[in-house]
């Protein structure tokens, strides 16, 4: 069987990138394997546990339950779109601040679903914050510092740091 | 997980899918907002030989007021169905449901049209539909057609959608005025789906009596249901618990429940009867 | 001098993970890399009576396929590292490819390679195996049965071993006032990382050097292991491990598939990847627990224990992993007997060959099982003679004076004051108030319930000596090395091997605390067996106490040989120079002084060295511990159990802990969460089932329900500090504690709330089903 292999094209962290690939190639095998942005991680294959989750036109999805072709043309945000190490985002600095992580392997695709949050509601409560986590898994924290994170983060935002990272120096 | 090989065609009009579909030998499949056929297809339960993507058609997407129905494009997304302004005026127990599938990142993928016409036994949005008396309105070689939801799938993924066509449309009746509405729904552990998902939509009038009664049932079995005979048990009842408690006694009349690892025939029906009380409950008392 | 320990200090490996920088196993790319896929056995237990390879070879991108018969004689078996000696222990060899038969569903079957990870994975579907089906055994005790299916022909009733330790005779039990009896099962779960295992070989047919990237927790277990498997010289593999997205235990053993990656690479002197999938890892990555647990505890009607007999039988699986026999035997069966000074007890274990996924150690391996039956069958005990279930614990406890205490099988264990954390944990929950509170919601027909655990475990791994006693094939000492380059900046090297745990940060508070460093002048490294001399990795919560007692007494060793450096430039002797924030200073003679940076260029340069001592500055230390650690404490758990459709509410969870020194209280906090996470998971959630015929039922994250955050209150937690003595830091392990404590204390939690049903006992994982069905029972019967 022969398959045409497909041009998919998209703009990545304000970046114009391009690939030809397999028509079946998953978006984050795309962003992965043919972008080289490995910030973006596959944990279950079966779209529960966020890992592969980043934004697309904006939106936060899953990555691994998308195709690549059906991104062709888009807008896509990763983790590595967020802020450097220089200048951390809000998000990137909550979850440093208050050690919203531990291995750091789901942590990416926490952060974009967490910011898809806080566009929607900026001052979320506990008990939202933790709805809002339906979409991840993380094995190590027991979620409760990455709920305080995300409070933390949405603290940076409403005084206005949205742009400001901290950076790595104290 | 990584799917078979397959074509990949994009449609810019209903009418181009059709004809791709047409061609395709049966070959082809609908590819959407992706959330209900790729994972089987990277479980390799299903190959389709092509795909064909109609999530940019334009006219698939959007809501609308006709005819005192409210008209929600099949390719609307869980995200914006919750968030619409038209939905959540008219028909507020779609918006609730919509919101609570899955999580953040599958709702702003999923779509209506796939929710409801995949014939996915643990979809949320079946049940407001029954509850909202809704239709699908499906093109196809031979032109348009409206079909009602109520008895659309006839099993796990196996549905009436004939052969080359598409769903583009879903339309759901606006319920009288005084009715209230709301969707509980039992979260399974591991996938957040419904083991049972009850929309119920009453009205009670002025004596209060209870005039208008529609409640969908999803998750329990291989197909939702409407629960007709808990409708029937209300209408013209004055509003008590014990009236509620009788009718949701009759959660399962109209249904079957299915058993699997996580919950059993025996506990389905309970908490079919649970939540169908509990639903009523909020909205009556 | 300590700035850093005991400060809530944020993580140095953070900037990095934040920001998409993490490298772990699936980022790395090498020029002209292979892709590796391997069949596995769909069935529990069947003959393979045919490979037919044909079909695949002929598929795009195929480059090779390996089956069992064509590894046969060129890689060795898969060996388990923990042989416990008296145990009658038989060790059915284990292939990295099965030959002639499939022995639980996941075995490997067959090996591909080929270009790229999609190619690779279409190929095994062309691969054409014929099975015949053969009868299996799943559970334990019916595998122990005569006329049993035979998972290994020549290992009788499939007794893989049968330990045995204390001593209880049967009047012990028999002229007790009372006993209680019970049989506990707990279940096999997961470990589920969120990062599956990997492996990626590099070979370089010059040197016949080779780099394995490993999902792994002991690097030089791995190469160790390997090295023999593969047959290659220890001097010549190379065992990395990059990032890695958690272990749990799960990455402790050596498995198959990384020896099959590295032959591969060797083979085909090309660069091969290979990264399991999820509903692989399920089937291929060993499981954890899996124990029933029959006891008898006897003791006086006024609530004083006097004897514990126990019995495990173990799941073992198909084949021993690399910890499996340690866990079920002494890591369980040493301290049965908890925080509670019983002076008779004895655990005899069983371990038992299946047609499952082996198992091995996963977080708490065997301590959280052992802390399940004696704080389940404790508080069952006091419910049997009307006594409250804290009451029944002070009365047993061993107490403070009695440390280093000596329990009834002869463990010491190393400090302890019981009394300390349960008091704060009563008053920070007003445990009195509490009880009032479930009285009143009783009374309006709520089912509240009340769950105390009060566990002790023991961790930290060491000395070698005990190691060796106890047939672990191995060390369980710990390494490490403190570098200063001429500019003064610090590299620290040890062999533990983090995975989420932030060592880089703790280890840095130590060694920064010791030589005035500033935190950010310290790297450390780890996880690379070239890069570190010797080391035994993380597990069984023994980073700090035995890893950081190495880092701490290297850094002393530094110190003591800056300070010569020091007293010799500035012509004093070495007593009177102080070492304060970093410079060396002339006790009373201010201006008289070195700084740190002065003194690491002086070292390096080696212009004007004393007589005694060598150029550089850099010091090694190897710390074998005179004991294993005994973190202890008290949890607590409010739960409400909806009579109606039996889902569990948990709306209170409260742990004190005493792990000795804390080192860092947001990083320690974050482990006391995280584990307790996996034990609540345990209890209520988790759980990987098989079907009678063996067939996997729980293979994916759909049907196994890891915790979410909204299943949580929020934690609350605090700290007691009981030092130990046996390691300098006075800390002992945190990982696992979590996990340990939280499993009975919830059950006990749920088991009070159903009381007015009369329920005494229930199988975890606890699903709303389960509990559903006893108040139905219940009811019934009432």
């Amino acid at each position: 069987m022969a398959i045409e292999a497909v041009n998919v094209s998209v703009t990545i962290n304000g970046e114009k990138r391009s690939a030809e690939v397999e028509p079946r190639t998953l978006l984050v095998h795309y962003i992965r394997d043919h972008l080289n942005l490995t910030g973006t991680h596959i944990g279950c294959d079966t779209s529960q546990c966020g890992a592969c989750s980043i934004m697309v036109n904006g939106k936060a999805v899953k990555s691994c339950t998308m195709l690549a072709v059906q991104a062709d043309g888009m807008e896509i945000t990763t983790v590595e779109g967020l802020g450097t190490v220089d200048n951390l985002n809000p998000m990137q600095t909550g979850f440093w601040e208050e050690h919203g992580l531990q291995c750091g392997y789901c942590t990416p695709g926490v952060m974009v679903a967490m910011m898809a949050l806080l566009e929607d509601n900026p001052n979320p409560t506990d008990e939202e914050i933790r709805m809002g986590l339906e979409g991840v898994i993380c094995r190590c924290t027991g979620y409760q510092f990455i709920v305080n994170a995300v409070k933390h983060a949405a603290k940076l935002m409403a005084e206005g740091k949205s742009l400001v990272g901290e950076g790595l120096s104290q | 997980m990584i799917p078979t090989q397959f074509d990949y065609v994009r449609a810019d009009s209903v009418k181009q899918a059709i004809e791709l579909l047409q061609d395709s030998n049966g070959e082809a499949k609908i590819i959407a907002g992706g959330h209900s056929l790729l994972p089987i297809m990277k479980f390799r339960i299903t190959e389709p030989g092509k795909l064909v993507d109609i999530s940019r058609i334009a006219e698939l997407k959007g809501v609308k007021i006709e005819d005192d129905r409210v008209i929600v494009g099949a390719m609307t997304t869980h995200y914006e169905v919750a968030n619409d302004p038209i939905v959540k005026q008219n028909i507020p127990v779609l918006a609730e449901a919509a919101s609570q599938i899955g999580d953040i990142q599958i709702r702003n993928r999923g779509t209506i049209g796939g929710n409801i016409a995949h014939g996915d036994p643990v979809a949320d949005l079946p049940a407001p539909a029954l509850a909202l008396d809704a239709e699908l309105i499906i093109e196809g070689e031979d032109g348009m057609e409206a079909m009602s939801v109520d008895g659309f799938t006839l099993g796990p993924l196996i549905t009436l959608l004939p052969e080359n066509s598409i769903v583009t449309a879903v339309s759901f009746e606006i319920p009288p005025s005084h009715a209230k509405s709301t969707y509980l729904k039992f979260f399974h552990h591991a996938t957040g789906y419904p083991v049972v998902g009850v929309a119920a939509v009453t009205g009670v009038n002025e004596d209060g009596v209870i005039d208008y009664a529609r409640v969908g049932i999803t998750g329990v079995g291989e197909v939702s249901y409407r629960a007709r005979a808990v409708e029937e048990a209300l209408v013209g009842q004055k509003v008590s618990e014990e009236v509620i408690q009788a009718a949701s006694e009759l959660a399962t009349t109209d249904g079957e429940m299915g058993s699997d690892l996580f919950a059993s025939e025996q506990y389905r029906e309970n908490l079919s009867k649970v939540y169908t009380a509990r639903a009523l409950k909020s909205v009556l008392l | 001098m300590t700035k850093n320990i005991g400060a809530r200090i944020k993580r140095k490996e953070d900037p990095k993970l934040l920001t998409g920088n993490g490298y772990f196993a699936d980022d790395i790319q090498l020029p002209g890399m292979l892709y590796a896929a391997i069949l596995r056995s769909p069935h529990a237990h069947a003959i393979i009576k045919s490979i037919n390879i044909e079909k695949a070879l002929e598929a795009p991108g195929v480059v090779k396929i390996y089956t069992g018969k064509d590894l046969e004689g060129k890689i060795g078996r898969i060996p388990s590292s923990w042989l416990v000696p008296d145990s009658n222990l038989k060790e059915a060899p284990q292939y990295p490819l099965a030959i002639d038969r499939a022995r639980y569903v996941g075995d490997g079957i067959a090996l591909v390679i080929g270009e790229g990870r999609y190619a690779v994975r279409d190929v095994l579907d062309l691969i054409e195996v014929e099975y015949e089906p053969l009868p299996v055994s799943v559970k334990q005790k019916d595998a122990m049965a005569e006329n049993a299916p035979l998972v290994h022909d020549d290992i009788e009733n499939n007794i893989a071993f049968h330990w045995k330790a204390g001593e209880v005779e049967d009047k012990d039990i028999d002229e007790a006032e009372v006993v209680l009896r019970a049989s506990f099962n707990v279940q096999r779960v997961a470990p589920s990382p969120i990062e599956t295992r990997s492996a990626i070989g590099e070979y370089n047919p010059g040197s016949g050097e080779l780099k394995l990237w490993c999902s792994s927790q002991n690097p030089h277990i791995h190469r160790m292991v390997l090295s023999e498997v593969l047959n290659i010289s220890e001097s010549k593999l190379q065992v990395v491990v990059a990032d890695m997205g958690g272990g749990f235990g799960g990455k402790i053993g050596v498995y198959p598939d990384e020896a099959l990656v590295g032959y591969a690479a060797r083979d085909l002197k090309r660069p091969v990847k290979w990264i399991e999938e999820r509903n692989e890892h399920f089937s291929a990555s060993n499981h954890g627990r899996d124990e029933v647990i029959d006891v008898e505890l006897a003791g006086t009607k006024d609530g004083k224990l006097t004897a514990l007999r126990v019995v495990n039988t173990a799941n073992m699986g198909a084949y021993l992993s690399t910890m499996g026999p340690g866990v079920s035997t002494i890591d369980f069966g040493l301290m049965i007997t908890g925080a509670y000074d019983i002076p008779k007890a004895s655990c005899e274990t069983f371990g038992v060959y299946t047609n499952t996924t082996p198992t091995d150690a996963y977080r708490g391996a065997g301590k959280p099982e052992s802390t399940y039956q004696i704080e389940r069958a404790i508080s069952l005990f006091a419910k049997k003679i009307g006594m409250d279930p804290i009451e029944i614990r002070r009365k047993n406890f061993a107490k403070k004076e009695a440390f280093p205490y000596t329990n009834a099988q002869g463990l010491v264990y190393d400090s302890g004051d019981y009394e300390k954390p349960l008091n704060k944990a009563l008053e920070m929950i007003d445990y009195k108030k509490l009880r009032e509170e479930q009285e009143a919601k009783r009374k309006e027909g709520r089912l509240v319930g009340i769950g105390i655990s009060t566990y002790v475990e023991l961790c930290g791994f060491g000395p070698s000596a005990v190691a060796g006693a106890i047939g672990f094939q191995g060390g369980v000492w710990e390494n490490s090395t403190v570098r200063v380059h001429p500019s003064g900046k610090v590299n620290v090297y040890t062999g533990t091997s983090p995975h989420g745990q932030g060592h880089g940060t703790t280890f840095s508070q130590i060694v920064s605390d010791k030589l005035g460093v500033p935190m950010e002048d310290i790297d450390f490294v780890f996880n690379d067996t070239r890069a570190i001399s010797m080391g035994w990795g993380t597990y069984g919560s023994r980073s700090v106490a035995v890893g950081g007692g190495a880092v701490s007494i290297a850094a002393d060793r530094l110190v003591d040989k800056a300070k010569k450096i020091a007293a010799h430039e500035l012509e004093v002797s070495v007593e009177d120079i102080d070492l304060a924030d970093g410079i060396f200073q002339v006790k009373g003679v201010p201006g008289q002084q070195r700084t740190f940076k002065e003194i690491a260029k002086s070292a390096n340069f080696a212009w004007n060295l004393p007589e005694d001592i060598e150029p550089s500055l850099e010091t090694q230390a190897f710390f074998d511990p005179s004991n294993f650690v005994y973190p202890f404490g008290t949890h607590i758990v409010v739960v409400e159990v909806d009579k109606d459709t039996g889902e569990i509410d948990l709306q209170r969870y409260l742990a004190v802990d005493d792990v000795g020194r804390v080192i860092n209280p947001l990083t320690s906090e974050g482990q006391v969460h995280g584990g307790i996470a996996q034990g609540v998971g345990q209890a209520l959630w988790e759980g990987i089932r098989y079907s009678e015929t063996g067939q996997l039922q729980s293979g994916s994250f759909m049907d196994y329900a890891m915790p979410k955050a909204r299943f949580f209150p929020r934690i609350e937690t605090a700290f007691t500090e009981t030092l130990s003595p046996v390691n300098p830091l006075g800390a002992k392990g945190i990982g696992e504690t979590g996990t340990t404590a939280s499993i009975p204390a919830v059950m006990n939690a749920v088991v009070d709330a159903l009381e007015p049903y009369g329920v005494t006992d229930m199988e975890m994982p606890l699903t709303p089903e389960k509990v559903w069905q006893v108040i139905q029972k219940g009811r019934e019967t009432n």
